[in-house]
């Protein structure tokens, strides 16, 4: 997990990810705290709740308490939804 | 005798099709069919209705089949696999009975006993003569071996053949011959050749599928089986195809010659034929064009009717003679039973086809998947749906090792003096869950069935209930 900054703030809408098989498509805005989390997967019922987690823990690490994540899953992996949360939203928050 | 009538609604008619009938399919035209579509529509015209459709397998060409359940032609449904598109519409529970799943050589060996009784067979045609001598080795709409259509054409009460090549009699060499018809019809087209070899006929290019498949021409040849008369299955998915690939490579290397080879008949196979691998193809159902050609042009490669394929009480049959078997699986419990019918959410996807009645006749029934498929484990504590019997499931081939049924500890000991990864199917489990996380299965349901599954012996092996 990247740690290079206690808070973040989203400042504009951007994205992470493809909607191919496997992979996650994430979306990141700015928005009201606490931070509005929509969650899509071709597996919630298997894995809704770890879905959701992974997302707000990832938001949690990066520091983001206010704004939107919305996310469509096509069966990714634990590890890929978070690199694909992290990444939306250090665009959102202006870092890349 | 010419049989030749004027439409489709004339064959009806004449047949004297009647409210609550069982009318059957074959499905050798695959997604490119258009015979089903078209005889429910002239039914639905005519005013019949509460009829059971008796199909090999129904393919998502077939969705305004769901048009025709809804305004109450058709109220049964019997046949061996559902394309997922459909089968998710049908998990709703849209028929008012229960679907009925047998497998390809229970479908055939159910209709010769008596037991599921056909009033007439709608039988697709690529070429046909006047009398009703017809193959489907040539024709616009070539489809290659007529495998399927054999018990339906000897059994039922009245048989329309639908054709779409009609020519002068007598059409030499015919698959089915007149003794058994009762009408021939002329359509502008019984399929569409595009369709007709759809379908997972490509071979696999994702190196981890490619892994599993070299991994399971290992186990074959680790087995002790690949010797002269060795005779071999493989499904048409993109691992079985490498497997074949790789097969023929390593018999081509030693020398071996094979007796038969079977399944779904593909490019890969016929080139096995070609290149000395096997003295025989047996072919219940082409799944391309070389395939189509094959079998037209080469004496070696045989067409054969589904009973002699499968059929459990057939004198003999072919699956019988099974050597190896390599098959595929969407889920796979600790006791090596396995799901071919359902996804995780209990949707109907696909139908034993013939894979019961293959791994209840080889010697060494092969399992090739990847250990998780978009997050989903491959491996689970018990299936949505038992397709087939643990006790008939010898191996199981992942990109993360090999696991054998503990019955068979023969093969276990093979495998591991040849250095293969041998695992216990719990730990390859275990290895899954940590890249998934623990999966929260959904409970097993209840309320409404939606379809009952028999086993090739015509035992209810499992229960299917509706998805809201």
């Amino acid at each position: 997990m990247w740690k290079g900054m206690n808070h973040m703030n989203l400042t504009r809408a951007a994205g992470a990810g493809t909607d191919k098989s496997g992979d996650v498509l994430v979306w990141a805005e700015p928005g009201g705290s606490p931070v509005q989390i929509e969650v899509e997967s071709s597996v919630a019922d298997l894995f809704g709740g770890a879905i959701l987690a992974a997302v707000q823990e990832t938001a949690a690490a990066c520091g983001v308490t206010a704004g939107r994540i919305r996310i469509q899953d096509k069966g990714a992996l634990d590890y890929v939804i978070r690199a694909r949360v992290e990444t939306a939203l250090r665009r959102s928050g202006g870092e890349a | 005798m010419n049989k030749l009538v004027s439409s489709l609604e004339e064959a009806v008619r004449l047949s004297g099709l009647k409210d609550g009938m069982t009318i059957s399919f074959h499905h050798h035209l695959r997604n490119g069919d258009h015979v089903l579509n078209l005889v429910l529509d002239a039914i639905a015209q005519m005013g019949i209705k509460d009829l059971t459709i008796n199909a090999s397998s129904i393919f998502d060409v077939h969705m305004p089949l769901l048009d025709h359940i809804k305004n109450g032609v058709v109220t049964g449904l019997e046949t061996a696999y559902i394309g997922a598109k459909i089968g998710r519409e049908l998990s709703r529970g849209l028929l008012p009975r229960p679907i009925v799943f047998r497998t390809h050589g229970g479908r055939p060996s159910d209709i010769i006993s008596g037991r599921s009784r056909i009033d007439v067979a709608f039988l697709a045609a690529p070429t046909a003569d006047d009398h009703g001598n017809f193959t489907g080795k040539a024709g616009k709409s070539a489809c290659g071996s007529l495998g399927y259509a054999f018990a339906d054409a000897e059994h039922a009460g009245k048989t329309v053949v639908i054709t779409d090549n009609l020519v002068p009699y007598p059409l030499a060499g015919a698959s089915i011959r007149e003794t058994c018809v009762d009408y021939v019809v002329q359509v502008d087209s019984i399929g569409d050749p595009a369709g007709i070899v759809s379908g997972t006929t490509q071979i696999t290019r994702s190196p981890v599928r490619l892994q599993i498949a070299d991994t399971a021409v290992a186990c074959i040849e680790a087995s002790g089986l690949l010797e002269d008369g060795f005779a071999f299955q493989t499904g048409a998915g993109g691992i079985s195809l490498a497997v074949a690939k790789g097969l023929k490579d390593k018999m081509l290397a030693r020398g071996v010659v094979g007796s038969y080879c079977m399944g779904g008949i593909t490019s890969y196979i016929v080139d096995m034929l070609q290149a000395g691998c096997f003295r025989a193809l047996v072919d219940c159902q082409c799944f391309d064009l070389t395939a189509v050609e094959s079998i037209r042009t080469d004496p070696r490669h045989w067409e054969v009717s589904a009973a002699q394929y499968a059929s459990p009480t057939a004198k003999s049959c072919l699956v019988d003679g099974l050597d190896v078997v390599v098959l595929g699986a969407t889920e796979m419990d600790f006791d090596f039973n396995v799901n071919v019918h359902t996804d995780s959410k209990g949707n109907i996807m696909g139908g034993s086809g013939g894979h019961s009645d293959a791994a209840a006749g080889a010697k060494m029934t092969m399992i090739v998947a990847p250990l998780l498929r978009n997050r989903i484990p491959l491996i689970m504590p018990r299936v949505t749906c038992i397709t087939t019997p643990g006790n008939t499931v010898d191996v199981l081939v992942t990109q993360y090792g090999v696991a054998v049924n503990p019955a068979r500890a023969d093969l276990r000991s093979r495998f591991e003096a040849a250095g293969l990864p041998v695992k216990d199917i719990r730990a390859l489990y275990q290895t899954a869950i940590a890249l998934t996380g623990e999966p929260t299965y959904p409970q097993r349901r209840e309320g409404k069935v939606l379809a009952q599954v028999f086993y090739r012996d015509g035992s209810l092996i499992d229960t299917l209930y509706c998805v809201e």
